[in-house]
């Protein structure tokens, strides 16, 4: 559901920056999306479709980039993906859980535009 | 011609800005902002009016309700002559920063020490916005299962603390308390655990005295 509003948000960063910079319409948009925020690309996707149309977006291409999870041992330092569904064991000491390093970002990265 | 422009813009940037406001605000009128997260009839409300009947004449309660329909929730705050005011996120499933931006403008402020914030019953998405809240709560329940951090572990990474929330059942389910716990420290290795009945009363009294510390 809430991908209405994200969608909404992405369109109006890509489209201050496309202005900005002079563009007739924009290409691409490339977007960062960390495993562990749950926004889901197909719903961004749909809605973007909706919103786009008549604007300098439409038929713009969306371009996700997936950051997997990534978490930092408290015990020995290691990094590891977290399993999904299990306990956040470290596999290189055994001791549980760790700081979250990576899978949090949620930005757009760049767009591509037609001047 | 085509070319590429370098952007690296947070998306939710422009509720991130407004949360800042809403923390600025309440920071200028020394409210402590809890947000409370859980799944649906975890038992959030039923946590906030065991925190008002307990803090009564010891801090000053406020309280936002998010709900997607109705005042089911805000009706039972204002029993107890509380301010309270209810959202109604119409389908959302979550609160954002410029809902409660507008909730505050219609609180008391300079008569409130404690506001408690009810996000939408949801472990996904609440998570996902800032509101400007100082602390995250998270209320689980025991018939929701010992497996919940294992299934929706983003929002147990970031709460400050945790209610798990009807005790008094479990003699009656099988909850496996020990492998709660053990889930739960895999996720957060600090955020205090409060085991409580809000139909008993039982262990509220020890997480309302943290509240009290969070204050002080």
């Amino acid at each position: 559901m809430h991908e209405l509003a994200v969608t909404q948000s992405i369109m109006e960063i890509a489209q201050r920056h496309a202005r900005q910079a002079g563009a007739q319409r924009i290409l691409a948009i490339h977007l960062v999306i960390g495993e562990l925020t749950g926004f889901v690309d197909d719903s961004i996707q749909f809605y973007f479709d909706v919103l786009s149309k008549g604007s300098l977006a439409e038929g713009a291409r969306l371009e996700f980039e997936r950051i997997g999870a990534r978490v930092r041992c408290h015990g020995c330092q290691a990094e590891y993906a977290p399993p999904d569904s299990r306990l956040w064991t470290c596999p290189s000491c055994g001791a549980l859980g760790g700081e979250i390093v990576a899978g949090k970002e949620f930005y757009v990265a760049s767009i591509e535009i037609e001047s | 011609m085509s070319k590429q422009i370098p952007v690296i813009e947070e998306i939710l940037s422009a509720n991130d800005l407004i949360a800042l406001e809403n923390r600025k605000l309440l920071d200028a009128h020394g409210v402590l902002a809890v947000n409370i997260m859980a799944s649906p009839g975890a038992g959030k409300t039923s946590v906030i009016l065991r925190a008002i009947e307990s803090l009564r004449g010891r801090l000053r309660i406020g309280v936002i309700e998010g709900d997607v329909a109705g005042r089911v929730d805000a009706d039972k705050v204002a029993q107890t002559g509380t301010p309270v005011v209810q959202i109604n996120t119409g389908g959302g499933c979550h609160l954002d920063a410029p809902q409660v931006q507008s909730a505050l403008r219609q609180l008391p402020l300079s008569e409130i020490d404690l506001l408690f914030i009810e996000n939408v019953g949801n472990l996904i998405c609440p998570t996902g916005f800032a509101l400007g809240d100082h602390l995250k709560l998270m209320v689980a329940s025991v018939p929701e299962g010992h497996d919940k951090p294992l299934k929706y572990p983003g929002m147990f990474t970031v709460v400050d603390a945790l209610l798990l929330n009807k005790i008094d059942l479990m003699p009656y389910l099988d909850f496996d308390l020990d492998a709660f716990r053990t889930a739960v420290r895999a996720l957060n290795a600090e955020a205090p655990l409060f085991e409580v009945s809000c139909k008993t009363g039982a262990g509220i009294e020890d997480w309302v005295e943290w509240l009290i510390r969070q204050c002080s």
